[in-house]
């Protein structure tokens, strides 16, 4: 098992026609099951055409009912990337996954409005995607890196997750899933939504949390952990060297009003019980050590 | 993107928000002109730089007559005004604002947030105007009146009243402050602002309201459907090192140390700065090459990092997934060439293709350091940097 997805997702990509969209699709259908579980791409104009033998609706329901994708994952540049959120929650998708980086935040809060009491869950934006190893990978991390086994990755950045994934490879660990949630300030699934389906997923054993400075989702998760977790957990915050008030890389990564530091948000997961590294390069093998007891 | 506070008070009075009458100058005789024009007897003379905290620093006089004017805009223009928020190099002021003076009774604040929790736009409003509100928050939270704003209705007329009974604005003025209030909101949705504040907003001697301060800070995501705003950023407030990276589509951010970072990814790139402080060592600077970074884009990185006269090494760090490693490799090793380096160069690569990209470092010929993981990189960088 892993969340969220896995070799029987069957998925649509909004966007798929663009540069960018057409070389992520061609690497995720190479991998593992994807030639199976990529099934429709979306996009008006091009209604009818296929691409890589993938055939393209003019609209996300078009492409549900055509093919029974309750999965969508979007490539939309940031000026449109709000509306085909919006386009995928009307049609009552699953599970959206965002990986456009540069949305505006005034149309990540309406549409996040428009979410509110629908079914569709998001991934992102601004974020790697999900992969679940040797099962199904939906963006744009290196598929090679990961390999199949039970620790959980849940992390704000892309290379980040890629660093911890690689550690957990090298010694021997695999990963149930690795789910990158994105480094906007308004998104969709947070630490703590993705640590709940971590916790109930019988097949992962301990969990991986990468954060970065910026905002009190790690906090909030941590606290929940205290009191909730079955499952050991190792915690990771990047920026302690960031200066207050600049936004480092990600639109969400800034210290604002003494708010959002790292060594906060750190302290807090640690007397949470999270087994906390200030070292980026020890992820694994603090893992390693929480495992062997 | 942050504006001027002139820019700012533009922006309030196109929705409606009450500001002093003033002038933006260039120059001190500019200033005595503009407040002859503004007539009246009370003036104020204002700093105009992106930092706050400028009445402290000695940036914000009054003056009772036109030589008076002229004395504290001679004082202020050109000084190197240091504040909290400018660090202790301070920033050199280029431009004024001189305004009527106001007959203040009270002051207040308002602010406008987004609160990223509730994923909502907040507005914020205290009856301790003039004060840092970030201390109100954290001494007298229960002084900050907070909503959370509907973003279909927009802030209705029932909660900006409550807002400003709240903070103690008098019943005569509810109709004005109703329009402040709303006219902010408006201006911060329009406009794409992250962080919206008038800093104090007053209550005037004769009963009405006005806004004395106002700062934005704009999405830079958002800007592209915002050329009035465009037009209103004004380099000499920014960092060079930074507003040549935008250029060439990088992520940089300088900082106090001496070891430069070229790495490919946000999060991996403070992960990289806060290993090299873990082992002794203190950044240069932050450093994001993005996930498409070509041999361009990595020789204007190289170039960018090495206008700091403080630079003592440098640490490339690149998780290559998108990226394949043997690009980077070529890239990283024509710059070195191009630039003619002179400080340690230390490399780690890591994901697709690294074999091929070692290989490519090690064939140059170049002293290039190659660093097996992260953490090796990172001690060799420091050590470089030390000259060991």
């Amino acid at each position: 098992m892993s969340i969220l997805v896995d070799k029987n997702t069957r998925v649509m990509t909004q966007g798929m026609t663009g540069k960018v969209g057409q070389f992520h699709t061609v690497n995720c259908k190479a991998y593992a099951n994807g030639a199976n579980c990529f099934v429709a791409g979306v996009n008006p104009k091009k209604a009818g055409e296929t691409f890589e033998d993938i055939p393209v609706y003019a609209s996300v329901l078009d492409a549900k009912v055509a093919t029974g994708a309750t999965v969508s994952v979007i490539y939309v540049p940031p000026s449109g990337a709000a509306a085909a959120i919006d386009e995928a929650v009307e049609a009552e998708l699953d599970l959206v996954i965002c990986i456009t980086e540069g949305i505006p935040v005034h149309d990540m809060l309406k549409t996040r409005y428009r979410m509110q009491g629908k079914k569709t869950l998001l991934i992102g934006p601004n974020c790697p995607g999900i992969i679940t190893p040797d099962e199904i990978k939906i963006g744009i991390m290196p598929g090679h890196i990961h390999k199949k086994g039970r620790i959980g990755v849940v992390s704000r950045s892309g290379t980040l997750t890629y660093e911890a994934v690689g550690q957990l490879t090298a010694l021997g660990m695999g990963q149930s899933s690795c789910v990158g949630i994105g480094g906007d300030p308004i998104n969709g699934l947070k630490h703590l939504d993705v640590m709940k389906l971590f916790n109930d997923d019988p097949e992962t054993d301990a969990v991986i949390m990468v954060g970065e400075i910026g905002g009190s989702d790690e906090e909030e998760c941590a606290c929940w952990i205290k009191d909730n977790m079955k499952k050991p957990v190792v915690g990771f915050i990047a920026g302690i060297t960031a200066p207050p008030g600049k936004r480092m890389g990600h639109a969400g990564a800034i210290i604002s009003g003494g708010q959002g530091g790292a060594e906060g948000k750190l302290a807090v997961m640690e007397e949470c019980g999270i087994h906390i590294t200030r070292n980026p390069a020890e992820m694994g093998r603090v893992m390693q050590k929480v495992l062997k007891g | 993107m942050k504006i001027h506070e002139y820019q700012g008070k533009e922006i309030l009075h196109q929705y409606g928000v009450p500001t002093p009458r003033g002038i933006a100058c260039f120059s001190v005789d500019e200033a005595v002109t503009a407040a002859q024009q503004l007539g009246g007897k009370v003036w104020v003379v204002k700093a105009q730089i992106h930092a706050g905290g400028r009445g402290k620093g000695g940036g914000v006089k009054v003056a009772k007559s036109l030589e008076e004017v002229r004395g504290a805009a001679q004082q202020i223009f050109g000084m190197r005004l240091v504040t909290h928020q400018t660090g202790k190099e301070g920033q050199v002021v280029k431009r004024l604002l001189v305004e009527e003076g106001a007959q203040i009774a009270k002051e207040f604040y308002l602010g406008m947030v987004i609160d990223r929790g509730r994923q909502r736009v907040a507005l914020l409003a205290s009856s301790e105007g003039g004060m840092d509100i970030e201390e109100v928050a954290a001494h007298t939270p229960e002084k900050i009146h907070k909503v959370w704003i509907d973003p279909v209705t927009g802030l209705r007329d029932a909660e900006a009243d409550t807002a400003a009974c709240n903070i103690g604005l008098p019943a005569a003025v509810i109709t004005e402050a109703r329009t402040c209030l709303k006219g902010l909101y408006r201006a911060f949705v329009e406009k794409d602002a992250m962080l919206a504040e008038i800093n104090p907003l007053v209550l005037t001697a004769d009963g009405h309201v006005l806004a004395l301060d106002a700062k934005f800070n704009f999405d830079s995501n958002a800007l592209y459907r915002h050329p009035e705003i465009v037009a209103m950023r004004d380099l000499d407030e920014e960092d060079p090192a930074e507003i040549e990276a935008s250029k060439f589509d990088l992520s940089y951010i300088s900082l106090n140390g001496d070891i430069g970072c070229l790495v490919n990814g946000a999060g991996l790139a403070m992960a990289t700065m806060d290993i090299i402080k873990l082992y002794g060592g203190e950044p240069a600077n932050f450093l994001d090459v993005g996930g498409g970074a070509s041999r361009e884009k990595v020789t204007e990185a190289f170039k960018l990092m090495l206008k700091n006269p403080k630079l003592k090494a440098i640490l490339v760090n690149i998780f290559g997934g998108i990226m394949k490693c043997d690009v980077i490799a070529e890239g990283v090793v024509a710059a070195a060439r191009e630039v003619h380096l002179q400080v340690p160069l230390v490399v780690r690569l890591e994901g697709t293709n690294v074999e091929l990209g070692k290989k490519i470092l090690s064939d140059s010929g170049l002293p290039i350091i190659s660093g097996s993981d992260m953490a090796d990189a990172a001690e060799k960088a420091v050590a470089a940097a030390r000259g060991l």
